[in-house]
């Protein structure tokens, strides 16, 4: 049987962890376009589909450098990953409060 | 005697029966390759036969996700948001949760499948031997699914609420 390269656990840390970012920055995001009306109307990148486009598209951006940072840092290094798991799941928590809509119309109209 | 679809119709058929359904009914297979890809239950062989079936599954639901969640927000919602009588205290409910909760958390789905994807790639047949990964894996694939469903369960009371034609 072929020989596999052994693997440092850093880049699955470094997808698992930005994905998370990439939620709590969307519930941010949602939360804050309630909360502020420059916020919303900043966030209107396609009238059509109004702030959603924005929350989306920041939230992707921000997924994505998030996730190639993490990843240049922990490319091949051996990290605390059940920690970062943990951290991870509070993140995707976090980004679930602020998607929820009883909780973010408490901030505003 | 037929009756047509609108284009609207179809679009939302191939949102959320085509490409949002494909993602939960997948969701199943994956989770049961997940889970079962350790080297105490499979052979060599297979775990090479899994590697390569997981690694197309899973990038299949993430691209899948992509497709749903672009085509719901950017193609479907703006026809929604359009239409929706913001007087209408009876459609409230559906407002809030059908289409507020729905269009915001569906998007947890795609990042997290990519994720789960990408993971899956780049270790392959060492996955197999990295449980405190796979594990991790399992939750963030089912927290997808979860994402996912409440999105699709919304998404098709929505349409019977407020059919868009």
């Amino acid at each position: 049987m072929e020989q596999q390269k052994p693997l440092t656990n850093g880049p699955a840390a470094a997808a698992i962890l930005a994905s998370g970012i990439g939620c709590l920055t969307l519930g941010l995001l949602t939360t804050l376009a309630q909360a502020l009306a420059p916020a919303r109307e900043a966030l209107n990148f396609y009238s059509p589909t109004g702030p959603m486009s924005g929350k989306t598209i920041l939230a992707t951006a921000v997924w994505l450098v998030a996730w190639a940072m993490l990843h240049s840092l922990w490319r091949s290094e051996q990290v605390n990953f059940g920690k970062i798991f943990i951290v991870t799941l509070v993140l995707i928590a976090l980004g679930f409060l602020g998607t929820f809509p009883l909780f973010f119309r408490s901030f505003g109209v | 005697m037929t009756v047509p679809l609108t284009d609207k119709e179809v679009w939302l058929v191939i949102h959320g029966m085509g490409l949002g359904a494909t993602f939960l009914l997948a969701y199943a297979g994956g989770l049961a390759g997940l889970w079962s890809f350790r080297p105490e239950w499979v052979t060599v062989a297979g775990i090479q036969e899994r590697t390569r079936r997981l690694s197309a599954g899973t990038w299949v639901m993430a691209i899948v996700a992509w497709l749903t969640v672009i085509s719901g927000t950017y193609i479907v919602y703006p026809w929604f948001r359009a239409w929706y009588p913001i007087e209408n205290v009876q459609l409230s409910f559906w407002h809030t949760f059908g289409m507020e909760w729905k269009r915001h958390v569906a998007w947890f789905a795609p990042m997290l499948a990519t994720a789960v994807a990408y993971v899956v790639v780049r270790y392959g047949s060492s996955l197999a031997h990295e449980d405190k990964i796979r594990r991790a894996l399992i939750v963030l694939f089912t927290l997808a699914f979860g994402a996912a469903g409440v999105a699709g369960i919304f998404g098709a009371f929505l349409t019977k609420v407020a059919p868009i034609r």
